[in-house]
């Protein structure tokens, strides 16, 4: 197997994601070469041939572009395996890639089998085994599933040449505005999921965080359903927390909830689902209705 | 305007689930079926452009064996103008590249000027199809959306980043969209449009009318996780479980 390793570059900066990528094909124990578009003072510390595309003229976003940048690496590695992250940039880019090498994608890898690649089916409650059945193939890793490679060496870079392609038109950035609390500082979070059921629920869910002395958090679904605002949401497209006790009441524990909230010392869940993938990563799993323990809870340790 | 909107039909998230004897998919049986939860944004999004653009419309497809015409009803009481259903008894054994393939030969001719999808399925969650069918069509695929608004043939997208982060491009038309959660609030069908949608057009094509590709992946096998986690589980009397769970506080963190 030889791989082309995509690497990730953001707002000026090289992503440490690229490392995911270095130490899933360490693992493979798989000859590899990397590509990245970035500037040349933001590359990864690797013993290993790297194509630059620079970043002012490639631009940060630019799919149509980028792909056909990956391709021509992939082509002078002579790559069977172009590896991506599971990220807005791995997701976007990764079929587009595919198709053009007529290569299979198997998406969200979190474990490498000795027949094929684990990925999880219906929110992690199962796990799929596949492979491809094309001479090449296409694979993005799941954000965090890989552990990081060592950061030693400096890699030999061929520079590539770019010819002006675009589809789409990068307008620019933009950040959510920082809220009023800044949940990564709590000690005690009490979250609400979309298992709460209504609107007017999450105001128990608030009661029972303050009877602990803590602050109240919450999954995505209730953010953009409006039930409370976005700088409470916890997860990947939301804050990392890691406070000492995290009550998860009816969330079921999809993976990007998990990357936000897994570094909790104590984690306790109540949810009606035995079954919740919030299990995997929970001291105690209450199964209860939300609805009956919060306000029970709440009273008992108010009384 | 000619819209598509690519819709899949799921099973509730919360369902046990059964390895199916052929230990490479679960058995279907028993299972409440729902729209993919990012595809009723899609719905949602495709039917505000309808409204915003006058002479529009819309169609909704969704390939899969007959139970997906429940899911094709709901979005034309969404307000869908007609619905496809690629006929397909056994879509699960389908790799996204077979889907989209089939999407992209449907929609070929039919000059849609936009397409949404959601970003991915929850199912699966390969985040494929959308992508590969705008590929296949030679169009742009802006995804992630996160916002949209369209004017004068050209698309704008707020696509989500990681860590609170957007960027915002475009793209002029004919273009395909994948939607993420939170894009819009998806809307409840009214009664009055649930009956509506009974006299709208559901058109039936064989899947093999459409696609002749072959499988790209192949599914080894499906199984539960093993088990990582050694969350200790507690059922019962709520008042009892109160009373253990304030135990447990005391005993193993300092917050109480
Ligand atoms: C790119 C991307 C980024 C994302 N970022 C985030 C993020 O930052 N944060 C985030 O949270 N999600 C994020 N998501 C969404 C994520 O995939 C899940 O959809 C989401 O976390 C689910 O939220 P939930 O657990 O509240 O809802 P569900 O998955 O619907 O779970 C509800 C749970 O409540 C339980 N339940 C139902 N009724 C009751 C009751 N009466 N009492 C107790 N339990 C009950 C159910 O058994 C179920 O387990 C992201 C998704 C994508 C694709």
């Amino acid at each position: 197997m030889k791989a082309l390793l995509v690497g990730e570059y953001r707002e000026g900066k090289l992503l440490e994601t690229t490392y995911e990528l270095i130490g899933f094909a360490q693992q493979l124990k798989a000859e590899f070469e990397l590509f990245l578009v970035a500037s040349e003072d933001q590359l990864p510390q690797v013993e290993a041939k790297l194509y630059l595309a620079d970043v002012n003229e490639a631009k940060e976003y630019n799919p149509a572009l980028h792909k056909q940048l990956i391709l021509e690496a992939a082509e002078k590695a002579g790559a069977d395996t172009i590896v991506f992250i599971h990220s807005s940039n791995g997701w976007d880019l990764a079929p587009r890639v595919a198709l053009a090498l007529s290569a299979a994608q198997i998406s969200e890898v979190v474990e490498i089998k000795e027949d094929g690649y684990l990925l999880p089916a219906c929110n992690a409650k199962l796990r799929r085994t596949v492979k491809a059945a094309t001479g090449k193939q296409v694979i993005t890793l799941q954000a965090g599933a890989f552990m990081p490679a060592e950061q030693s060496g400096a890699p030999q870079v061929e520079k590539l040449s770019i010819t002006a392609t675009a589809q789409t038109e990068f307008l620019g950035y933009e950040q959510a505005e920082a809220g009023e609390v800044d949940l990564g500082k709590a000690e005690i979070i009490v979250s609400a999921g979309r298992g709460v059921g209504k609107p007017e629920n999450v105001a128990m869910i608030e009661a029972l965080a303050k009877a602990l002395g803590g602050e109240y958090g919450a999954s995505r679904p209730v953010v953009d359903a409006g039930w409370a605002p976005h700088d409470r949401q916890v997860g990947t497209t939301g804050q990392t927390v890691s406070p000492k006790l995290y009550v998860a009441c009816g969330i079921s524990g999809a993976i990007q909830h998990l990357a936000g909230m897994k570094k909790s010392e104590f984690v306790l869940a109540i949810n009606t689902d035995k079954d919740a993938p919030i299990g995997e990563v929970a001291d105690v799993l209450v199964v209860a209705d939300i609805k009956q323990f919060a306000p029970a809870l709440t009273a008992k340790l108010e009384g | 305007m000619n819209i598509l909107v690519c819709i899949k039909q799921v099973p509730d998230m919360e369902s046990r689930f059964k390895v199916a004897a052929s230990g490479t998919w679960f058995e279907e049986s028993d299972l409440a079926w729902r729209i993919n939860e990012y595809d009723e944004f899609a719905i949602e999004q495709a039917v505000q452009l309808k409204t915003e653009v006058s002479g529009a419309d819309l169609t909704v497809l969704s390939i899969g064996p007959a139970r997906v015409k429940e899911a094709l009803k709901k979005a034309l009481a969404m307000g869908c103008d007609r619905a496809v259903n690629l006929v397909d008894e056994a879509a699960h054994e389908k790799d996204s590249f077979q889907i989209a393939s089939a999407i992209a030969a449907f929609a070929k001719e039919k000059n849609f000027d936009l397409i949404f999808t959601g970003m991915q399925s929850q199912d699966r969650g390969s985040g494929q199809v959308g992508v590969l069918v705008a590929e296949m069509l030679g169009i742009p695929a802006l995804t992630t959306a996160v916002e949209f608004a369209y004017a004068d043939n050209s698309v704008t997208v707020r696509r989500e980043l990681e860590g609170g982060l957007r960027a915002a491009i475009k793209a002029s038309t004919p273009a395909l969209v994948s939607c993420q959660l939170g894009l819009n609030t998806p809307r409840y069908p009214t009664l009055p449009n649930i009956m509506k949608a009974k006299r709208k057009e559901m058109l039936e094509i064989p899947v093999a009318d459409l696609l002749k590709e072959e499988a790209r992946l192949t599914t080894l096998s499906l199984a539960y996780p093993e088990k990582k986690g050694s969350a200790q589980i507690l059922e019962g009397d709520v008042a009892d479980l109160v009373d253990q769970v304030i135990g447990i506080l005391k005993e193993k963190t300092a917050v109480l």
